[in-house]
């Protein structure tokens, strides 16, 4: 019974295919995209202020109370956080994805390969967490810096607007700097990928033609090695944008787009405001993906 | 150029360490006598709270849910993703390539969308949060494991095996049993261990779905709020780290190995 029907699936390729792909597309098309659907809908409901109930009927009330002053400077801080964190994360990860793949021996390239994927792997909350233990006042930063003899140096950053706080666990620089921390092996491999597939004879022919090792780097690696930097840059900057673990563990508790999503959905029962608020980075998601598309990121993913 | 390479290379190991260090720190903390603070280095150190850790029944349950849930979830994420990675690669149908975009789409989008979509759509058809609805968060986003590791695995073994079968009398049953499924098993092994670490770990999502339960994430995240159990959030996530570690480094080293197998050949 089994052979023959194998057998039939094997002559008729149509059926196979139906049957193997209906299960995923269906799941995926009904639960995801469905859902996706059911919070865009969400997001033209309103919250009535007199009984605190959602009324379903189309309206913009929700998004004329999203746009307003309070609501946007979350937005804009998420925003500003989710740039840097995405800049920092370039800088630290490039040097890392280019020693690998243009010095690094065959055990150092496997033993890289492995130092960068099991922190992607492991757990994430206990990552955050070990970083709230080593931030603290008492913590092991703080001792590193005091051993140091540079104290005055952390003292310093933590005295500054803005970025600095009481303690580095409670400034906006601990949170960046965790964020950057999180997410980092998402930008080193795009990168790696990129610069994988820069062909040798590429660097001799700038060599032999002239070029100083600092130009070449800058005409040739450099360009060749974005669509990679992009591509890396959309897990960095989508990750932070829809984050609310971290701000809520690390940083002065003012709140993210992230946190803001789930005050309004759990206590507030604002519902379509929540909905509303995560359109935004959806959108913002949509515009990058579309320009990261024409940059040939997803070549590199 | 030497000197220039030093440079690189002293940035490379700053960076590597950069992305160890914590993992020391947390399970050098599960030992503190300290209670209250973080402070380092630890004033002493002591066996005392992994007894504690071990009588907590909340822990124990939020252990127990995360390991059903994970399970689950890497089964049926191990169903849909291997199925969408034999139809994307056994034929060229029209939309082949937004079928990758819309399994990497529940990773790719941040993870509150995910979740308040979830919650939403959940919401509306009437569900109530429970173990199942947190299973079906979970299983979205772990399909996209399964089938790339799957799909990666198909792409480098060689269609003229199954040719090969079927002319030597093969029926299509035994072709799939003795040729196409020990040819990806350790792909599915390594996928379905990614994708329990994954959904063992996931919390954002998680949060949205799970009604009143907690996994061991969010039972982590609740602690940390609670001073007075930092030395069980200690051990608990020296657990983690072990536990998680050799799965993982595990499910790494088999893919290393296929591709340098496939590289050699």
């Amino acid at each position: 019974m089994i052979r023959r029907f194998s057998t039939y699936l094997y002559n008729h390729p149509g059926v196979l295919l139906a049957l193997l792909l209906g299960p995923p597309l269906g799941w995926m098309l009904v639960i995801y995209l469905g859902s996706l659907a059911a919070l865009l809908f969400q997001s033209f409901y309103y919250l009535d202020g007199f009984t605190g109930q959602v009324v379903r009927e189309f309206s913009f009330l929700t998004y004329r109370d999203l746009f307003s002053a309070a609501h946007m400077t979350i937005v804009l801080k998420t925003v500003v956080m989710a740039l840097s964190v995405t800049i920092g994360s370039v800088l630290i990860a490039f040097p890392l994805a280019y020693y690998s793949v243009r010095y690094a021996g065959k055990r150092l390239k496997v033993l890289l390969y492995f130092a960068v994927l099991l922190p992607l792997w492991s757990s994430y909350i206990i990552r955050v967490y070990a970083w709230k233990l080593m931030l603290a006042k008492e913590g092991i930063v703080s001792w590193f810096f005091a051993q140091l003899g540079l104290s005055g140096v952390l003292e310093w950053l933590l005295s500054m607007p803005i970025v600095g706080g009481a303690s580095l666990s409670v400034s906006n620089f601990g949170l960046f700097l965790v964020f950057t921390y999180i997410w980092l092996p998402y930008m080193i491999l795009p990168i790696q990928a990129s610069l994988e597939r820069i062909p040798h004879s590429l660097l001799d022919a700038s060599g032999d033609l002239g070029a100083r090792p600092l130009q070449t780097f800058r005409r040739i690696v450099l360009p060749l090695a974005l669509p990679g930097v992009v591509a890396g840059s959309i897990f960095t900057f989508s990750l932070t944008l829809g984050d609310y673990i971290i701000p809520s563990i690390i940083g002065d508790s003012t709140p993210f787009i992230g946190m803001a999503v789930y005050s309004y959905q759990g206590t507030a029962g604002n519902l379509p405001l929540a909905a509303a608020f995560t359109v935004l980075p959806m959108v913002m998601m949509v515009f990058y993906l579309l320009g990261a598309r024409k940059a040939g990121a997803f070549d590199a993913l | 150029m030497k000197n220039k390479n030093l440079g690189l290379a002293i940035t490379m190991w700053a960076v590597v360490t950069f992305l160890h260090i914590p993992f020391f720190v947390v399970m050098l903390y599960a030992f503190t006598t300290d209670s209250s603070t973080f402070t380092f280095p630890p004033p002493g150190l002591t066996f005392k709270w992994f007894g504690v850790a071990w009588s907590r029944a909340d822990m124990w349950a939020a252990l127990s849910l995360s390991t059903r849930v994970a399970a689950i979830s890497t089964l049926v994420a191990l169903v849909l993703g291997t199925l969408a990675a034999a139809a994307v690669y056994q034929s060229h149908f029209f939309g082949r390539e937004a079928v990758s975009f819309l399994l990497v789409l529940p990773i790719a989008l941040p993870g509150i969308v995910t979740g308040i979509a979830l919650r939403a759509a959940m919401g509306e058809a009437g569900m109530t949060f429970n173990f199942w609805t947190i299973v079906i968060g979970h299983a979205t986003f772990c399909v996209v494991v399964v089938y790339n590791n799957v799909l990666a695995r198909f792409r480098r073994s060689n269609p003229s095996l199954v040719e090969a079968s079927m002319d030597l009398g093969a029926d299509g049953w035994q072709t799939f049993r003795y040729v196409v499924f020990p040819n990806i098993s350790s792909a599915l092994v390594a996928g379905g261990m990614l994708a329990f670490a994954l959904s063992f770990d996931e919390v954002i999502v998680t949060t949205f779905t799970a009604g009143q339960q907690a996994t061991l994430p969010i039972w982590i995240f609740s602690q940390l709020t609670k001073p007075r159990d930092r030395p069980v959030t200690n051990v608990v996530a020296f657990f983690v780290v072990i536990v998680t570690t050799l799965p993982i480094l595990w499910a790494l080293f088999q893919n290393r190995k296929f591709e340098e197998q496939t590289q050699n050949d």
